[in-house]
């Protein structure tokens, strides 16, 4: 319990220590921590960059796919509206072919019609003819009546 | 226990005297004698600077193989450690201290932790190192440095002469001495007064001096008294067989607190009283 000369030995030994501690074991660790910290910030901010770029990205990406939405909806109303004037086109065109068509079948039926009827006033007229001769050969001279026939006839 | 210690048939009072007596050697008439030193004042507690000198290598190699290795990119697990350390130091010296001076952080460091690495030998089982020092020859062991009031007194002297040096760097003798005698009463300047300020200032003076001698004589006395009064319990405690089981469990985790806290309490107090010194108030 006496004061004694451990007094002034571990005063010494203390200013020795905190010396050393001053000298070789502070300065380099806070240096480390600093520099620790720096860098922990400077990677923050960066993150903080990084994070706003890619907002700014994701903005953009954005207004991109609405202006393409956008213009695909164009695209598919004009298609429509192409597809319904096409369509409106093949019906008018259709119609008019049918009336084409149709025009030219009664044409055509008239045509027939009018040839078979000459066809069949002949026929008549020759069988007629036949008939009369048939008749006639026992009555008359072919001869002698020939004028009256062909009058018949022609007028048939 | 007492008779298991190994030193043969003991009383308590023996045994408890045997635990608080330092290992000491002096000079008596030009030789060195060990353990007649009762008294002398050229003595030196062998085993107090013993203790305390490896106990602050102790420190040095820790953290300054840390420091050696101490990158900002990858810090180790020491590293990581040392740093938790020294910010905490870092932060209650920034929040007391707003100076700039690259002695009082690492100062604050290694009391710290020198001091907690000296409180923490109490928590060895008393008798194990004074029985391994009987082995080897060596009458008396006292482990624990801070229960020596030499070990503390010459902290605290260090300090106070550091409470010293900054005072008289940072204000100057004139402020110094100012403040030694200025205060708390101011002494009248003219007039019929200045024939008392002379009184004054002596009283100031006293008052002041006392003040600034308490400083010193508080740290080292706190941090022995607490010490000493552990180390005592410890000792009580193993004198009790086999009941010292629980109890020295019991006080050495309530001792946990108290070296921890003394420790800090010496760090905190220094970094005061060295903020007092420096700054005007």
């Amino acid at each position: 319990m006496d004061i004694n000369m451990t007094l002034i030995g571990q005063s010494i030994a203390m200013l020795v220590f905190v010396w050393f501690c001053m000298k070789f074991i502070w300065p380099p660790i806070m240096t480390a921590i600093e520099e620790r910290q720096k860098e922990i910030a400077d990677g923050l901010a960066a993150a903080e960059r990084g994070q706003q770029s890619l907002d700014k990205a994701k903005a953009e990406s954005d207004e991109i796919v609405a202006d393409a939405r956008k213009q695909a909806t164009q695209i598919l109303d004009q298609a429509h509206a192409r597809a319904n004037e096409i369509v409106a086109e093949g019906k008018a065109d259709g119609v008019k072919e049918r009336e084409r068509q149709l025009a030219a079948a009664t044409a055509e039926v008239e045509q027939e019609t009018n040839r078979a009827r000459e066809e069949l006033r002949g026929q008549v007229s020759a069988i007629a003819v036949a008939s009369a001769e048939k008749i006639l050969r026992r009555e008359i001279d072919a001869k002698a009546h020939e004028d009256i026939l062909s009058k018949l006839a022609a007028e048939l | 226990m007492a008779g298991e210690s190994g030193h043969g048939a003991q009383t308590s009072g023996e045994y408890i005297a045997h635990h608080l007596q330092n290992l000491q050697v002096c000079k008596v008439d030009s030789e060195w004698v060990w353990n007649h030193c009762a008294g002398n004042p050229m003595a030196i507690n062998v085993d107090s600077m013993f203790f305390s000198v490896i106990l602050g290598l102790v420190f040095v190699f820790i953290f300054r193989g840390a420091a050696k290795k101490a990158s900002a990119e990858k810090p180790g697990k020491m590293q990581a450690f040392v740093e938790i350390v020294i910010d905490f130091i870092d932060s209650s010296v920034k929040d007391t201290f707003h100076g700039k001076s690259s002695l009082i952080a690492p100062l604050a460091l290694t009391i710290f932790v020198w001091v907690f690495l000296m409180n923490l030998m109490d928590l060895i089982p008393v008798d194990w190192l004074p029985m391994l020092g009987g082995a080897i020859g060596v009458p008396y062991l006292k482990v624990v440095p801070t229960t020596d009031v030499n070990i503390t007194f010459g902290m605290s002297i260090a300090v106070f002469f550091l409470i010293l040096f900054y005072s008289i760097k940072n204000k100057g003798i004139g402020g110094f001495i100012g403040e030694l005698t200025l205060h708390p009463i101011a002494p009248p300047m003219k007039g019929v007064g200045l024939i008392a300020a002379p009184f004054i200032i002596a009283f100031n003076f006293i008052l002041e001096s006392v003040a600034l001698l308490a400083k010193p004589l508080s740290l080292s006395l706190r941090l022995f008294g607490n010490m000493f009064a552990g180390e005592l319990i410890f000792i009580l405690i193993a004198l009790l067989g086999v009941w010292q089981l629980p109890l020295h469990f019991g006080w050495a985790v309530f001792h946990v607190l108290i070296v921890t806290l003394q420790a800090f309490i010496f760090m905190m107090l220094t970094v005061v009283y060295l903020t007092l010194a420096s700054e005007e108030h």
